[in-house]
């Protein structure tokens, strides 16, 4: 019986990522039209596509933060939104408020909490400076954020991200503005992270050799989904040139 | 010092600096939210709100002819103003959440319309009524005019600030930091923000009868304002914003009383002194 339950679930388990016919519009614009795929646990995923193709909205739909006029998003069985606690979030880049007050250290308790620290504990300041010093940050931990370079204050954003020990790592764009070697240093630290935790991976990129290089799925996306499998399989020139409407340099190249 | 022991003897001085004190209270811990979050002109806005919401109070009390009955609880115009600030922060609220609008901008039609509607309603109150307080006070204050009933007013709204700010504070302060990511981890951002309207409307109210439309506007940026640049982090931020509210309090109404100076500008002018002397002795 017990023996039984255990074959079904190996059989199908609960896949990490479910995403069913996910469909979202902006007003007029279309921007995620029936998407649908399964991740299972263990991936490592690069979701790849053109700028504005509805990479970080399929992520925000993962996380709750959109909810899709069609379609759901499950993780781990639990509808978005559901099961923050299992989820590490490494958000794009963005014009991020320089003038809050808040020390990269604070920033990391808070992926712990759940909440913005009134006051750092000594245990949860351990923790937090584990986590700083897994992404090569120890020194930054005293540091104001508003002080914090773009690649610094990436490495801040994913000790926040793994120190709760996620099942998931979602990552948008997470080697933006990091320097090459730094690039080299977070795709490593992950996979040791995945290998020690069992965890999945998630990643929006713009890096198609990094995506085949690391990636164990791959999803090219431009408002449809255009391709989901294997990195060799998917990452092909036709798949490409269907969703980005030119395949990488060559297109350059050519002129 | 003596002075200072003898000067906290008189019970009007004893109402102004606990008045002003409790103020300081509310406005540092609410101020520290407001300025992380760009609002500045919100302090502005709400104790305009509150003064046309005393003018139609004020109106309401003549009109239904109530005055000679004397000051009580019911008659008094915060009845009015109270609501009238809170429905203006919503109103604000709601503008924010569901336009492009900048804030500001919501901010200052509610503004124009509030002093519209007040000055309206001033205008038809027959000068020869005794409201009970001076229409000039409630634009600059009259802090050493503190009665009983204000008093108590305010020190309720310090314990509602006080106890829900408590209870929300690393919610709330998430959120400020990045809606987005507060957001993923389960804190309902949006309804917090209308909780910090709501709460600012509550201050800004009952305060703004005793310190004045302009004082209140100041003591919920001001402190915050020289706090955050002595800070590295929101919780000291929102201690150095009460404390510098209290002590900016406390040396503004002595000065008051002895050099005979009106009470708000008193303060506020320390205020002033203390942001100065931040800016330019901020750590590097
Ligand atoms: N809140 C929003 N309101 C209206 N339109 C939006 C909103 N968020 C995104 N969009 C639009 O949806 C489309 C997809 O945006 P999204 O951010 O998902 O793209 P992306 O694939 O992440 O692009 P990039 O590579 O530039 O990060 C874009 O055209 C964008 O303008
Ligand atoms: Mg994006």
């Amino acid at each position: 019986m017990v023996a039984a339950r255990a074959a079904t679930r190996a059989a199908s388990p609960v896949p990490a990522l479910h995403v069913h016919d996910v469909t979202v519009r902006f007003g007029d614009a279309l921007v995620l039209d029936g998407v649908r795929f399964d991740l299972d646990p263990g991936h490592f995923l690069a979701i790849v596509g053109p700028n504005g193709a509805g990479k970080s909205t399929l992520v925000k739909v993962a996380l709750g933060l959109i909810t899709p006029q069609r379609g759901h998003a499950a993780i781990f069985g639990h509808d978005a939104g559901d099961a923050p606690e299992r989820i590490g979030y490494v958000p794009q880049l963005k014009t991020f408020d320089r003038t809050f007050p808040a020390t990269a250290v604070e920033l990391v308790v808070s992926g712990i909490r759940r909440n913005w620290p009134v006051r750092v504990g000594q245990a949860e300041r351990a923790r937090a400076m584990a986590a700083l010093g897994d992404v090569g940050a120890e020194a930054l931990a005293d540091r104001s954020l508003a002080r914090l370079s773009g690649g610094e204050l990436q490495r801040a954003f994913l000790a926040r991200a793994l120190v709760r020990e996620p099942d998931l790592v979602l990552l948008d764009e997470p080697a933006t503005g990091v320097d090459f070697l730094a690039e080299h240093d977070l795709y490593d630290l992950l996979e040791r992270y995945q290998a020690r935790r069992g965890a999945t991976v998630a990643m929006v990129t713009h890096d198609l050799a990094a995506a085949r290089f690391h990636a164990s799925r791959v999803l090219v996306l431009n408002r449809r989904l255009h391709g989901y499998g294997l990195p060799e399989d998917v990452l092909c020139d036709a798949c490409l040139q269907e969703a980005f409407g030119h395949v990488g340099h060559r297109h350059a190249v050519a002129l | 010092m003596d002075g200072f022991f003898e000067i906290l003897g008189f019970a009007f001085m004893q109402r102004a600096l606990a008045a002003g004190l409790l103020v300081a209270l509310m406005s540092g811990l609410l101020g520290t939210f407001v300025v992380q979050r760009r609002l500045s002109f919100l302090g502005d806005g709400l104790a305009h709100a509150a003064f046309g919401g005393m003018g139609i109070g004020a109106l309401a009390v003549v009109t239904f002819g109530v005055l000679d009955a004397g000051g009580g609880w019911l008659r008094h115009p915060l009845w009015v103003a109270l609501p009238f600030a809170l429905l203006t922060a919503l109103g604000i609220a709601y503008v924010r959440d569901r336009t492009d609008l900048s804030s500001d901008t919501a901010i200052g039609v509610f503004f124009a319309v509030s002093v519209a509607l007040g000055v309206l309603a001033f205008s038809r109150i027959p000068p020869d009524v005794n409201l009970g307080f001076n229409v000039m006070d409630l634009l600059f204050g009259s802090i050493l005019a503190v009665r009983a009933t204000e008093l108590t007013a305010i020190a309720v709204a310090a314990v509602v600030v006080v106890a829900t700010l408590g209870s929300v504070w690393g919610r709330l302060a998430y959120a400020t930091f990045d809606d987005e990511l507060a957001r993923t981890d389960g804190v309902r951002a949006r309804r917090l923000e209308y909780l910090l309207f709501v709460l600012a409307a509550i201050v800004v109210a009952v305060s703004a009868v005793v310190v004045g439309i302009v004082l209140m506007a100041a003591y919920l940026v001001i402190p915050a304002a020289a706090a955050r640049l002595w800070s590295r982090s929101l919780a000291g931020m929102s201690a150095r914003a009460v404390a510098i509210g209290m002590t900016t309090t406390l040396v503004g109404v002595v000065a008051s009383f002895y050099l005979d100076a009106p009470t708000g500008s008193a303060i506020i002018l320390t205020q002033a002194a203390v942001f100065v002397a931040a800016v330019v002795l901020r750590r590097r």
